[in-house]
């Protein structure tokens, strides 16, 4: 039993980075109409800021935490005004090859620099040690994670169902003529969500460094499951993005778990999952089949 | 109100409206009909703002408004009423109704339009989408109307609509008229047309072939409905 529950609660929290990661991906997809390979890269840069921030000027985990996402989400938006928005009225295939590219071009940035040896991050002294709930020890800092994970999706799915802001991004992201034709200007909206996004990334990233090895392709191996829960959550769903984030993460978990005989099965088990759910559910569990514009 | 001068427009190489030139003045209700692809809905369009490929004049009170963009005119009083009524589906009613900004002088309040439309205060925090199409037609004009827009744009508001929606959307296209409200309508219905509307344009292959006042149109009605193949 205590088993289960480790597996579970590892389970929710590979989770959680996955639901931040794919939270980001469903809001920049449903403004903007652009997958972005680059969040990955992001998540990355999070990491790997929050570690250089750390050895090379002693700044402080919780500074990295508000520091990084910050940083990260101005760039972002500096690179959808640069970028990013040529892609809207282009071929998909230059959306994938823009954002793929600038995934290469900011993994190699790092490698350039650091190497592609793992550097360790010391877990913040705050949330080291162990909690204990009774079925086994759970690292604290492990708790904090999905604590707060779960916040943030709280956190943003507040936003977007109940302020003015959330409405205007819904209708947006449904249909951006007709929200136009009613006195709002989509256009603003985008480089934020398109900030924000990445913004999220990034914070995923900083989590990370304490319990993932920090490397320039830390972000590339994760992105390959991002996207699967991407499309099992249905492409441009909030809701769908996190609850696939996390459905996915207990299924890789208990795949490792209790399938560790076959190897086949359980390193593949998150796509045989995405096969599954396209063959039932073309969109995706939560996805609507695009509208009329 | 609005003046249309040589308004010329393509979707891609096929031209769709040749020249148009048109006024509406403050107040009146103004209809076009025409055949399918006589170019009433891409008239509308240009006139809000939402096709490209465009050449010609659209002024609104006298300011070419040819270059400001959808959100730009809207906010100068314009009220888009789309013929797919422009539900959202992740809006509920009482989102769809609050998501455009009030721009004009005369804005209905909420509670007005709740009172007006009962049906929709008991569905207000449903999906717009789950309403039945005459209640989206309603919830379609009603959001131009808590926006106070000073001129509706409405495309086909009666398709698709049992008799007694047909007269509602009359009485109400009415009533905005009373309040000084200016309409431009596309519509096939002749019987509703003169109805509600003060004069007529008939587009024929992209152009302006005439302009009718009702009393013209009830005279030639046979022939009006036959051209329309109505």
């Amino acid at each position: 039993m205590s088993g289960f529950a480790q597996n579970t609660f590892n389970g929710l929290v590979s989770g959680a980075f996955y639901a931040l990661l794919a939270l980001g991906l469903a809001v920049i997809f449903g403004m903007l109409r652009v997958v972005n390979f680059a969040h990955g890269a992001f998540y990355m840069l999070g990491a790997f800021g929050a570690y250089v921030l750390l050895t090379e000027a002693g700044v402080p985990f919780w500074a990295a935490l508000v520091i990084m996402p910050v940083g990260l989400g101005l760039l972002g938006m500096a690179l959808e005004r640069a970028v990013i928005h040529r892609l809207t009225r282009l071929d998909p295939l230059y959306n994938f090859l823009l954002t793929f590219g600038l995934t290469l071009i900011l993994q190699d940035l790092v490698k350039l620099r650091y190497g592609v040896q793992s550097s360790p991050y010391e877990t913040p002294s705050l949330l080291s040690g162990t909690v204990n709930f009774g079925l086994f020890d759970f690292p604290t800092y492990r708790v904090f994670i999905l604590g707060f994970a779960v916040l943030l999706c709280v956190a943003v799915w507040w936003v977007l169902t109940r302020t003015r802001i959330g409405m205007v991004v819904r209708a947006s992201t449904e249909r951006p003529d007709l929200t136009r034709a009613f006195g709002i200007d989509v256009g603003r909206w985008v480089t934020p969500v398109f900030g924000f996004g990445i913004g999220l990334a990034g914070l995923a990233g900083v989590l990370a460094a304490p319990m993932r090895a920090v490397n320039p392709l830390m972000g590339a191996d994760l992105i390959i499951v991002v996207f699967a829960v991407v499309v099992i959550g249905g492409l441009g769903s909030i809701f769908g993005s996190v609850a696939a984030g996390f459905g996915i993460g207990l299924v890789q978990a208990w795949g490792e778990a209790y399938l560790s005989n076959f190897p086949i099965v359980s390193q593949t088990i998150v796509f045989i999952v995405m096969a599954a759910v396209l063959l039932w559910r073309p969109a995706g569990l939560f996805g609507r089949e695009e509208a009329p514009a | 109100m609005l003046r249309i001068e040589n308004l010329s427009a393509w979707y891609g190489e096929a031209q769709v409206l040749r020249d148009v030139s048109l006024e509406v003045a403050a107040g009146e209700v103004v209809t076009l009909v025409g055949r399918n692809g006589a170019g009433k809905s891409t008239l509308l369009r240009c006139v809000m703002g939402l096709h490209s490929g465009q050449r010609g004049t659209v002024e609104l009170d006298g300011r070419d408004v040819g270059k400001l963009p959808a959100h730009r005119r809207a906010r100068l009083g314009l009220g888009w009423v789309p013929d797919d009524r422009g539900s959202y589906a992740t809006l509920t009613v009482t989102e769809n109704l609050t998501l455009p900004p009030r721009v004009g002088p005369d804005p209905w309040s909420l509670e007005r339009v709740y009172e007006a439309f009962p049906a929709l205060y008991t569905r207000r925090d449903s999906a717009a989408t789950m309403l039945s199409g005459g209640e989206q037609q309603m919830l379609a004009l009603a959001r131009v109307l808590r926006m106070g827009a000073r001129l509706l744009l409405c495309d086909e508001p009666t398709e698709g609509l049992s008799p007694l929606l047909v007269q509602q959307v009359g009485d109400l296209l009415r009533e905005a008229k009373r309040h000084g409200v200016t309409v431009l309508l596309v519509e096939q219905n002749l019987h509703f047309a003169t109805g509600v509307a003060d004069r007529h344009y008939l587009l024929a292959e992209g152009r302006v072939a005439e302009a009718m006042d009702n009393s013209e149109v009830r005279s030639r009605e046979r022939e009006l409905l036959a051209y329309l193949g109505i």
